[in-house]
């Protein structure tokens, strides 16, 4: 190594001024989040901190399928199946008396990566239109399978006596306090897998994303990367479907319905593919602009149409694309 | 000497054409060996099987004694058969660091790790600034791999093999689409390669063959013609005639 080359590493290792910049915004995004129940109850409107928790918890489901769709570049249709497993992780654990949240979630989350593990082995065998295909048929398998499950509810769906206890403790009876779980959930996945997309790992399957070839022809076989992210982002969803399955205090099929993997689908697209930020900000979007264009209009899905039209035409990379673009930077 | 890798009746056909038909050759341990032949004599096929990106239909390839003819892409890359590719083939939106540094990563340690980051790691950045240094790209490591000039890709290709720490390297065309300086250049790089690497280099460019070869094979529809050093290849009547006949004619 010669002495002129240790320059640009320099340059290169000079980043963590950007970093610390990153985590003061993330920061700054938590304590703002954490005040919405506050406004919510200071302008005499506590069922915004219902809706602010729904946001909160999709927000977790988009950011697991970022993990795949954005940076693993899996198009998977199946994902609302795992949001729903771990719903039904609560209700049929809670059927039999067991109520503990711990206990649920580690429940959700092994089933769930059992499921994207058997499930994802097969599906990675195929590409493109195929695969987008084998991962809506496994979730309609999981769907059906749920409607057939007369013991739980079946099509119905199935209430919940009850939220989770903590350790016996009613902790997430209430609405705020639900709320600042799931925020407290989403933080620590949204840093997890800033982590996990900077790493070793991360950086090996952002490069078989731009080109598996090449990966392979250096030595990154894509199977075992593409399905370790992939049993990891069903393990997230899963945990975001016991908060779901907590708020609603409601289980049902639906939860896992293809039209629900669609909505995700949506959320990444809209709010950008593969940056983590915009998974948040287009399951804020979509969910706010949904409510907001419901109060209108019982035709709303027909501007919500055209807003994803107008934003996938004129701002490829998707929210998150379009604030980099305004603040003058290059979109991540 | 035992050659380091050596090639034994490979096959390949697509339905009724034999694209690679019975090819032996051997590469001795620091040799350079040429394989030329006009379009369509099934080059970049036999590149593919010695990759292992594509099955051959029959024979045997052996790296340094090793049956390797049922092995894949990455098992041979790990046992330090490498390649470069004839289309140039980057990560665009990665850095030209990252792209070397991640040719480091493939041989060092576990890729299975999930939580530090990898960006700054010195010792994966180290080695991956030695391979750009050797290439000539040191002062652009920083740059996105996108945005290089098609001459300095090719650099960057000869980086990245170089950087996976193959002993043996498949070279797909290094010079294609360069200009003459730009070619000049890499055939001083590939000059400089010949002291640490044993090469497989297919090539289209007969002054840089020629230049180069410690030895070379001639392949004419699937088929070695004649195989040995420049100078006894130059003269066989029968490549003349399948092949440098027509340039000289």
């Amino acid at each position: 190594m010669s002495a002129g080359a240790s320059l640009p590493v320099a340059r290169i290792e000079a980043a963590p001024p950007r970093r610390l910049g990153a985590l003061a915004g993330l920061l700054l995004a938590l304590v703002a989040l954490a005040l919405v129940p506050v406004l919510a109850s200071a302008i005499g409107a506590p069922f915004l901190v219902v809706t602010a928790t729904r946001i909160l918890i999709f927000a977790i489901a988009a950011l697991s399928l970022d993990l795949v769709l954005g940076y693993g570049a899996m198009v998977s249709f199946g994902h609302a199946a795992y949001v729903g497993l771990g719903a039904y992780a609560v209700a049929i654990l809670s059927a039999h008396g067991i109520h503990d949240l711990l206990v649920q979630s580690a429940a959700a989350v092994a089933a769930c990566a059992l499921f994207a593990l058997v499930t994802g082995a097969i599906s990675l065998r195929t590409r493109g239109v195929y695969f987008i295909m084998i991962t809506l048929a496994f979730g309609q398998m999981a769907f059906f399978f749920m409607v057939s499950l007369s013991a739980y509810g079946g099509d119905d769906g199935v209430s919940l006596d009850h939220r989770s206890r903590v350790l016996g403790a009613r902790l997430i009876d209430g609405d705020v306090a639900l709320f600042y779980l799931a925020l407290g959930v989403l933080a620590v996945v949204f840093v997890a897998l800033r982590l996990l997309v900077a790493s070793r790992f991360g950086r090996v399957l952002r490069g078989i994303r731009e080109n598996a070839v090449r990966m392979e022809a250096i030595g990154f076989p894509a199977f075992p990367y593409q399905l370790t992210a992939y049993a990891v982002a069903g393990a997230i969803a899963g945990l975001a479907g016991v908060l779901l399955a907590n708020q609603a205090e409601f289980v049902s099929p639906a939860y896992m319905s293809w039209q629900r993997s669609g909505e995700l689908i949506v959320m990444v697209v809209l709010g950008g593919m593969g940056t983590l930020v915009g998974a948040v900000a287009g399951a804020a979007a979509l969910i706010a602009v949904e409510e907001g264009l419901a109060h209108f209009s019982e035709h709303w899905r027909l501007g919500l149409g055209l807003m994803l039209v107008l934003l996938v035409l004129l701002a490829r990379g998707g929210i998150a694309g379009l604030t980099a673009r305004l603040r003058g930077g290059r979109a991540p | 000497m035992t050659p380091l890798l050596s090639v034994r009746h490979l096959r390949k056909s697509y339905g009724a054409l034999a694209v690679t038909d019975d090819v032996s050759l051997d590469v001795a341990p620091g040799e350079l060996h040429a394989v030329i032949g006009p379009n369509g004599a099934g080059k970049t096929t036999l590149i593919h099987q010695l990759s292992g990106a594509a099955r051959s239909d029959g024979g045997e390839i052996r790296l340094a004694g090793e049956d390797i003819t049922r092995l894949g892409m990455v098992a041979r890359v790990r046992r330090g058969l490498a390649r470069s590719f004839q289309i140039t083939s980057l990560l665009d939106g990665f850095s030209v660091l990252d792209n070397v540094a991640l040719a480091v990563q493939a041989r060092s340690g576990s890729s299975f790790r999930f939580l530090r980051p990898v960006a700054g790691d010195r010792r994966l950045n180290g080695e991956a600034m030695a391979a750009l240094d050797r290439v000539g790209l040191a002062d652009r490591a920083g740059r996105r791999a996108g945005s290089l000039s098609h001459g300095e890709k090719r650099q960057l290709e000869l980086a990245v093999a170089l950087a996976t720490g193959a002993r043996l390297l498949l070279l797909d065309e290094p010079l294609a689409g360069t200009g003459p300086e730009e070619s000049a250049l890499l055939v001083g790089l590939l000059r400089d390669l010949k002291a640490t690497h044993t090469l497989v280099l297919i090539e289209h460019d007969m002054a840089a063959v020629f230049a180069l070869a410690d030895r070379m094979s001639v392949l004419v529809y699937g088929r070695v013609i004649a195989s040995g050093p420049p100078d006894t290849v130059r003269a066989d009547p029968a490549v003349r005639a399948a092949y440098l006949g027509e340039e000289a004619a």
